[in-house]
């Protein structure tokens, strides 16, 4: 590691796997042909689905908008290919459960033809608010797999004041390299980026951080930021998981964020490479988020590497382009350690899909799990500093809140515990099963307590009419007494004010 | 002016205090207990515990009256809360539990006779005369009360329909750890 030992020191926490990136890194970026067919999913982000605004049969272009942002935490859709709306329905969404979620299909007419773009020539001019919000139209969320609103983040840091913009391009998943590419390629794209986003936040220095196992990255990085003296590229160690938004700051600026805080909060905001990339093309070019670079690798691919391919587009495709040495063992949607398995391949690429492994049964293999000998090696591994082991023992019992005791709530799912661990005991499954049934229970005490207050308003709104009702009946007798006395009066002394008697009664 | 400004505020003031004595002294007892337990019941008033609502099923099992699988829309799930409050041990192997349910109309054979939509505690069924009703999915409790009254048979009760937001990675396979 030579001079860097002087900055960083070596850290204590995560692992060191295997990172079986290249050959696939090296591998020049290829660009996939128009698929016949896209399926855009309407949530691809975190936050509210986005709400169609084409309808079946409908012509649209590269670009165009097909769903618009529904509520605060949400972001729009386009049409990743030019042609025809094919129709509006569900396909599998990437995820473990393989549940179903609803997807705008578009039919190719093989053209790609974009849509009028808006060029800025001087974004830098703009005030910091339109970055944002023309990064908001254009669909960017975070590309590093957290999917969040990116302008929603912009705000956020805007109001806290954030000093320092984080960049990571730590990619420290095995097997990964969408982001090394991206800053092999389009290094250029990547620093205008981040001096939009330090724009957008008013931050005043940004530090990239580049895991030293990129070199090829690194050299390509510094020299477009050679001219930017805000923009620092800082190597940082190779350790897992040094792509996580805790570890990169802490390594990048000693401050530790704390439990249940936001990084916001110690005033720095993170945002990842290719986030960037996007970021650029959205305020510069006027171009919405419809394409990324996706890595295809795993055992079971012909030619592994990196491919750019439209949002939208079946696994089954991108596969059949990669070629396949045999029918895969496993299909994982990002990365070994924490990727989402696949059911089948007939799952569209999302935003936040950096990518599709394919793995041969040799690498799919899992070793039988055996019983805990509490050797404490997951906790030596923990990056969050949390005791896995005990943590396991509680929520096997079904103890969840023992579990929450031992801080689950700071459990990052990074799979280091289950890594190391000589039992193989499926730790991280262990950590995801108990945070779902917390929630579970979350989500039915707030059911409950809305279910209550609606039976508490039918009952306060029932004996509001049972009392506008008794009001209404003692109206119309007192009505019909004062009328009967008014008669009774009329029929003493007739004719002369009878008219009257009847027009109050009225 | 002046006076009658004075002594509206005076009589306001003597009143309000004498409210705020009278809160104290006079208050009915509440049991934290009886509170406690309310808050673990549903909440529908639906009353097929046999008690007119969750308030007074709460009451009942505070005094030990009732027992702590009364309540049909809690299911299990409640039953083995209200236990472990109160400290009995009960075996739940004998309660059939469907898990939690809500309602659903049969579009094609509904009549629009607006008698469910009279009869849910919670509001949860939205329609009116001679239109196709539906239920609301979160607001349902499952409390059955509008399938019981459905002269069609439109209204069933089926389990909550799992999605993406709602499913839960399953517990490993394997118990060791
Ligand atoms: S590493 Fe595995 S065997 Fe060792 S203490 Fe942790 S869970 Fe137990
Ligand atoms: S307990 Fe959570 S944060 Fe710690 S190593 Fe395991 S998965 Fe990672
Ligand atoms: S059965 Fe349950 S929900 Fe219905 S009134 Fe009784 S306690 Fe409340
Ligand atoms: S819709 Fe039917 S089952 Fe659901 S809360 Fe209302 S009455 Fe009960």
């Amino acid at each position: 590691m030579g001079f860097l030992d002087r900055f960083f020191k070596e850290p204590s926490w995560g692992v060191h796997p295997d990172d079986h990136k290249r050959p696939a890194a090296d591998a020049p970026l290829r660009i996939l042909p128009t698929p016949e067919r896209v399926y855009m999913p309407l949530s691809q982000h975190v936050g509210g689905a986005a709400r169609p605004i084409v309808v079946v049969g409908q012509k649209v272009l590269k670009g165009q908008l097909l769903a618009d942002a529904q509520g605060n935490i949400s972001a729009p859709i386009h049409a990743p290919v030019s042609g025809t709306v094919f129709s509006i329905g569900e396909v599998t969404a990437p995820h473990a459960s393989g549940l179903p979620f609803r997807a705008i299909t578009i039919e190719s007419d093989g053209q790609d033809r974009w849509i009028d773009t808006e060029l800025v020539a001087d974004p830098f001019a703009l005030a910091p608010e339109d970055i944002a919000r023309k990064a908001a139209a254009a669909g960017v969320v975070g590309l590093g797999g957290a999917t969040f609103p990116s302008a929603v983040k912009f705000a956020l840091g805007k109001r806290l004041k954030v000093e320092t913009l984080i960049v990571n391009g730590g990619e420290c998943e095995p097997y990964l390299s969408s982001d090394d590419r991206i800053m092999r390629d389009f290094a250029d794209q990547v620093v205008d980026g981040v001096r939009l986003v330090m724009h957008a936040i008013g931050a005043k220095e940004a530090l990239v951080g580049i895991e030293d196992n990129k070199p090829e990255a690194i050299a390509a990085m510094r020299k477009a930021a050679a001219s930017f003296s805000e923009v620092k590229i800082c190597p940082v160690p190779t350790r897992y998981p040094m792509g996580s938004d805790k570890q990169l700051i802490q390594t990048l600026t000693g401050k530790e964020v704390p439990s249940n805080a936001r990084a916001a909060e110690v005033g720095v905001l993170v945002h990842n490479v290719s986030t960037c990339a996007a970021v650029h093309k959205a305020v510069r070019l006027g171009q919405p988020l419809v394409e990324r670079i996706v890595t295809l690798n795993g055992g079971a691919i012909a030619t592994p590497g990196n491919i750019y391919a439209p949002l939208g587009t079946l696994v089954t495709d991108l596969l059949a382009f990669v070629g396949l040495k045999g029918e895969p063992a496993r299909l994982i949607l990002g990365g070994p350690m924490m990727g989402t398995p696949l059911a089948h391949d007939r799952i569209p690429l999302v935003k936040g899909a950096s990518g599709i492994l394919a793995f041969n049964a040799a690498e799919a293999a899992t070793p039988e799990a055996g019983p805990c000998i509490r050797c404490g090696t997951c906790a030596d591994a923990c990056p969050m500093g949390l005791l896995p082991m005990e943590m396991a023992a509680h929520i096997r019992v079904e103890d969840f809140e023992g579990a929450e005791g031992y801080a689950l709530g700071d459990c990052i799912s990074c799979g280091c515990c289950a890594y190391v661990c000589p039992s193989h005991i499926p730790l991280v499954q262990y950590f995801s099963y108990a945070k779902g049934e917390l929630m579970a229970a979350e989500r039915v005490k707030l059911r409950t307590d809305a279910t209550k207050r609606l039976a508490e308003a039918r009952s306060a709104r029932i004996e509001r009419e049972k009392q506008e009702k008794a009001e209404a009946a003692a109206r119309r007798k007192a009505e019909k007494d004062a009328a009967a006395a008014a008669k009774a009066a009329a029929a003493k002394a007739p004719a002369k004010d009878s008219g009257q008697a009847q027009g109050e009664t009225v | 002016m002046l006076v009658s400004v004075g002594s509206l505020s005076l009589m306001g003031l003597a009143l309000g205090s004498m409210l705020g004595a009278a809160s104290r002294y006079l208050a009915v007892e509440e049991n934290p207990l009886e509170a406690e337990i309310q808050a673990m019941l549903p909440g529908s008033q639906c009353g097929q515990c046999g008690y007119v609502g969750c308030a007074q099923a709460a009451a009942a099992l505070a005094k030990g009256e009732a027992q702590v699988t009364l309540c049909p829309p809690g299911g299990k799930a409640t039953a083995e809360a209200l236990a472990a409050k109160l400290g009995i041990k009960v075996d739940l192997s004998g309660v059939v539990d469907s898990g939690p349910q809500i309602a659903d109309v049969t579009e094609e054979i509904c009549i629009g006779c607006s008698r469910c939509l009279k009869v849910c505690p919670t509001d949860a069924i939205i329609g009116a005369a001679k239109q196709v009703h539906n239920v609301i999915r979160e607001a349902c409790t499952g409390c059955s009360s509008c399938v019981n009254v459905c002269p069609t048979e439109a209204l069933s009760l089926m389990p909550i329909p799992v999605t993406l937001q709602h499913w839960v990675w399953p517990q490993p396979a394997s118990s060791a750890a």
